[in-house]
């Protein structure tokens, strides 16, 4: 029920008075209400719920959290590589 | 698609969970607040891989599931009414009351439509002047805002034949109520990330602080889940009880101000009962007296409704985190999503459907079986 998806802003309208933006969620465009999210810019990525926008997404933040956890998975990788061979030669990272 | 697919990542998932196994040192009950968690849980059996200490229980968070079967019954009396064009998010439509189901009304030549967004009620209003359309407005504070925003646009722009039959319910209270059970098992909760998208997340902090709970507010993927488990166990496992926030992507600690001024003057705060849990103190929304007209509830007379619950079924039990879908003797038998017999079957996030729709059912049949045969 509380489902809720990122898509990117496309183009911003007014409709009858109400905030609206085209938004794209992975290929498939539908209108979305803006009105929660004045601060919205065409190319933004948006969380939507049942047609309405209720937050921008936080590029900075998302970035900052999966570079957490690309380290974490580089981590893993190095351990892994140990654990295979000692004697390997340490793998150029990606 | 940008912001899910990394999130879904197996490489970081068997990081966060070889890091739990580290730290874990002795066994731990954590709930997950809403039911898409739950679904996307059983979904990526994210429970099979974490290690034994740690057992996930199914919170109350579906609002599908813990709409009462009165308020159901009401739905479908006043869906019957011929003047009516009754609408509702297509996850209500299987829901069964005492007698038949949206679906089945809709079969029968009710007009019951299905719609993506409360707004596109408006424009079925303007199309049919001489009909009274009627919007199924259920959900927590995650929806509150699309509904909020239907009933202000309809009294702004004059649409007088569009009304809403108000179930909404509220996360916080339903927490307190879980805590506060002499029979609770909780000792953690990963919070409904999209819920606190729009409130925010300070009203849990007294929560936490009261209950000594740890509460990290978890997002829906299954990075998400495991993360927000693994900040939440690194609490327990360091006797700490606070908020925190694993989904700052969309979550901050103030919400969305501009829903929640919008929510707040459409809906006003009051009792509701939960199917499968009871009457909740101050756990639900109705609308505001300024709002009236568009009240479905009052707009529409429906006479007392009395309903019966099936005596087999565990519901209640499973939303507070006390049993588990396959501890129920009528669980894939005489309880099928098809055939649902209570809140947590009735909706594909209720904890009972996301078990069934993965195949637990048949898991728990075999080892009933295997245990027979040892005996």
């Amino acid at each position: 029920m509380c489902l809720a998806i990122p898509g990117q802003v496309l183009e911003i309208q007014e409709l009858e008075g109400v905030k609206m933006g085209r938004t794209n969620f992975g290929g498939i465009v539908k209108r979305v209400c803006l009105e929660y999210t004045p601060e919205v810019q065409v190319g933004d990525y948006v969380l939507v719920h049942v047609g309405f926008a209720l937050s921008k997404v936080d590029e900075a933040e998302a970035i900052r959290t999966y570079k957490i956890l690309e380290e974490m998975q580089q981590l893993s990788e190095l351990e892994v590589a140990e654990v295979e061979s000692s004697a390997e030669t340490k793998r150029s990272s990606p | 698609m940008k912001y899910l697919d990394e999130y879904r990542n197996e490489t970081v998932a068997q990081k966060l969970v070889q890091e739990i196994r580290r730290l874990v040192t002795q066994p731990w009950v954590i709930m997950e607040v809403c039911g898409g968690q739950t679904h996307s849980i059983v979904k990526y059996g994210l429970d099979y891989l974490l290690p034994p200490e740690i057992e996930l229980v199914h919170g109350p968070g579906c609002p599908v599931c813990v709409t009462s079967l009165e308020m159901i019954d009401k739905a479908h009396a006043i869906a019957r009414k011929p003047e009516v064009i009754f609408c509702s998010f297509g996850d209500m439509l299987r829901v069964p009351g005492s007698e038949v189901d949206l679906l089945i009304l809709k079969s029968r030549g009710t007009d019951v439509r299905i719609v993506y967004s409360p707004i596109d009620c408006l424009k079925i209003a303007k199309a049919n002047p001489n009909k009274k359309v009627v919007f199924f407005a259920i959900g927590f504070e995650t929806t509150a805002p699309a509904n909020a925003m239907s009933v202000w646009l309809a009294k702004e722009q004059g649409i007088k034949n569009f009304s809403i039959l108000v179930s909404h319910v509220l996360v916080p209270p339903s927490m307190a109520a879980i805590l506060q059970s002499p029979m609770n098992r909780v000792q953690g909760f990963l919070g409904p990330g999209h819920v606190c998208t729009v409130m925010g997340y300070r009203e849990y902090e007294p929560i936490s602080a009261r209950y000594q709970v740890p509460i990290v507010i978890t997002g829906f993927e299954p990075i998400d889940l495991l993360e927000g488990t693994l900040m939440t166990v690194r609490q327990l496992e360091a006797g700490k009880a606070e908020v925190e926030n694993q989904y700052p992507r969309v979550v901050n600690r103030e919400g969305n101000r501009v829903a929640q001024d919008l929510v707040n003057k459409v809906f006003e705060v009051c009792d509701r009962k939960w199917r499968g849990v009871g009457s909740i103190p101050k756990s639900g929304y109705k609308l505001r007296y300024e709002f009236r007209d568009h009240d479905a509830e009052r707009l529409f007379e429906v006479e007392e409704i009395d309903t019966q619950e099936s005596s087999l079924c565990i519901s209640g039990m499973v939303l507070k985190g006390i049993k588990k879908p396959h501890d129920c003797p009528a669980f894939g038998k005489e309880c099928t999503p098809d055939h649902p017999l209570g809140a947590t079957m009735v909706s594909a996030e209720g904890a009972c459907a996301a078990y069934y729709a993965y195949g637990r059912h048949l898991q728990a049949q075999k080892k009933q079986k295997e245990f027979a045969i040892a005996a």
